[in-house]
């Protein structure tokens, strides 16, 4: 297996600074940062994988209906949520749980909805503007473009006010770039030059079907019949992840419209909890995959600048707790009463529903009586 | 004094929606051709002009993108009123209906509203071409979350347009073309009643004929013939397709005892069969007749040609009066 090398990585398998041509534009980017930048995203990095190993578990124990694997997608996940800044809006597909723990999402809030006490989850108001899981595939690409339209109508893009000034970005998947809502999605966001970035983490399976079969040509070469510019990047690469994200929402804040990062990458699990991905491919593949884990290439290049094993140490135990504690909290989540369901169908009052409310209740504390 | 005008209801709408925007900043118009043009009924007719291309704007012709983004918007704060050009072409929209805009409430247990109005254009009686009279309601007012509304006067055109943009729920506003334009006395000061309830569009004693949109207008037609042969039929104007106000529904069929439904949609699984089956339920003992229904046929919407075969007209709602005092 042969990876296209037009992509833009700067940091190797091997965990050395070794960038290529396309990753030239962004090099300078790479001067923001520092080595207590990417401690912070190796710490993320373990802290998620330690969550995603923990709600497989919980799901293999009948605790979760499902569960959303993200194993080997963490350093596109975290190095483009740690590229925003706290007035920006998130948009996730399903399976953004780096992304949301980068936001300051309390990730036992994702695994609610998985347990089946919730589908949704948390207010986006309340927890950085990580907005709600999006099941059906590529329906927020749409709603992330309305929202960057609405941005840019509140006044709030290229104002030269980095603090204030606002964009958005939206997750996705390869599946989703069949979708006709993406496509519609990027026709809108160039009509209205939304403050936007389409981040798309090409984990090479929609499921069982593979990239190649929905698309000959790579996939960020799809924004130029757009006219929106993109790069491909390595998505395994946390620090080609941050700077070509923070590069394209800086342009994004600044007015200059959307763009669009295919991160290639690669899911190490399975597609959710209900797949079994031992019938469509091969070891191979996943070896080839597996030798270009995201966290051990930074846990090398770390290591190379002296980084201590008292660091890398500390963080095993904390992802070891923060695992424990997910599970504890997730235990204890409450069902949610069975009379709220008729709260929120609509915002206004609804005397159909308030009936239908009562015969439930009534019907409920007749069978109380009969026991 | 009280302010009147007579206007027909594209008239109307176009002044609810003015009136909408003036009081709301919030309130953003988006569609196919609705800025520049007004729209392909001129229903949006120099709101871009007066309100400025950032609260009137001209989309990319994709019902999914216009619907999708507009949610977009709706979260961000604002209240968008959409327009879809026609009826039949409202279904690659459905998904982000169905699926988002109607869920978004409830599944976020009430964080996040999503305060959105789809203006349709719908219905026969026009001599349009295919996929340009149909009449959808059902698949929305199928899809808890979602309300779904038809005005039949200019005077409801005018209110109920803006109640629709001030609701916190999303509204199918359902626009019935063929009484875009017959003209109608529209009372600037008054409101008329919420879009909630069920009108009496006319009292009668013997038969209730129930229908909404363009339909009341034929119903009361119907009811007027009638009366000529001595039969008093009430006319309701269902007004809210769902959630539909029952009550007055109810009053009506155990006054009378009696009860016919018009629709333009085909029956199967339809608002008219909603309506049969709560009638029967609620009314039995009151009942003096079963239920009737007149609606159009359970095949696709035929040529223009063949619509008045196709649709309820006056004589098919007369004959199911008759038939339900044959009892």
């Amino acid at each position: 297996m042969t990876v296209a090398r037009e992509f833009a990585s700067v940091l190797s398998p091997e965990g050395k600074l070794e960038p290529t041509e396309a990753f030239e534009p962004f090099a300078d980017r790479l001067k923001q940062a520092n080595d207590e930048l990417w401690g912070t995203a190796f710490r993320q990095m373990k802290l998620v994988r330690a969550f995603d190993r923990e709600g497989t578990n919980l799901q293999r124990q009948g605790q979760l209906a499902l569960y959303v694997q993200l194993e080997g997608q963490e350093a596109a996940q975290i190095g483009s949520g740690l590229a925003t800044r706290p007035q920006d809006t998130v948009f996730p597909s399903y399976r953004e749980h780096g992304v949301g723990l980068v936001r300051g999402l309390d990730l036992v809030k994702i695994l609610a909805l998985l347990r089946g006490v919730t589908n949704s989850g948390w207010n986006p108001e309340e927890e950085n503007n990580f907005r709600n899981y999006t099941l059906v595939i590529a329906s927020q690409t749409l709603h992330a473009t309305g929202y960057a339209m609405g941005q840019t109508l509140d006044g709030k893009v290229g104002t030269g006010n980095a603090d204030e000034d606002e964009a958005t970005i939206v997750y996705f998947g390869d599946g989703s770039t069949s979708q006709g809502d993406l496509n519609e999605a990027l026709v809108f966001a160039k009509s209205y030059n939304t403050p936007e970035v389409f981040f798309l983490q090409n984990n090479h399976w929609a499921i069982s079907v593979p990239v190649s079969v929905q698309s000959p040509v790579p996939l960020y070469r799809r924004a130029d019949g757009f006219g929106i510019p993109s790069v491909q990047i390595d998505g395994n690469d946390v620090m080609a992840a941050w700077a070509v994200t923070g590069q394209f929402m800086d342009d994004a804040r600044a007015g200059k419209g959307p763009s669009f990062i295919e991160a290639l990458t690669y899911r190490m699990g399975a597609h959710t909890t209900s797949d079994d991905p031992t019938k469509y491919r091969t070891r191979d593949e996943e070896q080839h995959w597996r030798e270009r884990d995201p966290i051990d290439r930074l846990e090398k290049y770390l290591r190379a600048q002296g980084t201590t094993d008292a660091f890398f140490s500390d963080i095993e135990t904390e992802a070891a707790d923060y695992a424990s504690d997910i599970r504890r909290r997730t235990l204890a989540l409450p069902n949610p009463e069975p009379l709220q369901m008729f709260n929120h169908a609509y915002a206004e009052p609804n005397q159909e529903i308030e009936r239908q409310q009562m015969a439930f209740f009534d019907f409920e504390a007749s069978l109380e009586e009969d026991a | 004094m009280t302010e009147h005008e007579t206007l027909p209801m594209a008239k109307a709408l176009n002044a609810g929606m003015r009136a909408a925007m003036e009081r709301d900043e919030k309130v953003l118009m988006m569609g196919e051709d609705i800025g520049t043009l007004g729209g392909v009924f001129r229903i949006t007719e120099h709101l871009k002009r007066d309100f400025g291309p950032n609260r009137v704007f001209d989309t990319p012709l994709a019902e999914s993108g216009i619907i999708g983004t507009a949610i977009g918007l709706a979260m961000r704060g604002y209240r968008p009123v959409c327009e879809i050009q026609f009826d039949g072409f409202v279904y690659p929209g459905f998904d982000q209906i169905t699926s988002q805009l109607a869920k978004f409430h409830a599944r976020t247990q009430g964080d996040v509203s999503l305060p959105l109005v789809i203006r349709i254009p719908y219905g026969g009686h026009v001599g349009a071409i295919e996929h340009h009279m149909e009449s959808p309601e059902t698949y929305f007012a199928h899809t808890p979350g979602i309300r779904v509304v038809s005005p039949s006067t200019p005077n409801d055109a005018y209110w109920m347009i803006q109640q629709a943009i001030e609701s916190d729920d999303p509204v199918v506003f359902l626009e019935p073309k063929s009484r875009y334009w017959p003209k109608g006395e529209v009372n600037l000061d008054e409101p008329s009643a919420p879009m909630v309830e069920t009108r009496i569009a006319r009292a009668g004693e013997h038969v209730t004929l129930i229908g909404f949109g363009a339909q009341t207008t034929m119903n009361l037609q119907a009811a007027q013939l009638a009366e000529d042969e001595g039969v008093s039929v009430e006319v309701l104007d269902l007004r809210s397709v769902s959630p539909i106000d029952w009550d007055p529904i109810f009053d009506s069929v155990r006054r009378t005892g009696r009860a016919v439904i018009a629709q333009e949609a085909p029956g199967n699984v339809s608002v008219g069969s909603e309506l049969a089956a709560t009638i029967a339920e609620r009314c039995f003992y009151s009942l003096e007749a079963p239920v009737l229904r007149v609606s159009a046929y359970d095949v696709p919407f035929p040529p223009a040609r063949l619509e008045k075969q196709y649709l309820p007209d006056v004589d098919r709602v007369l004959d199911a009066i008759d038939r339900t005092l044959d009892y």
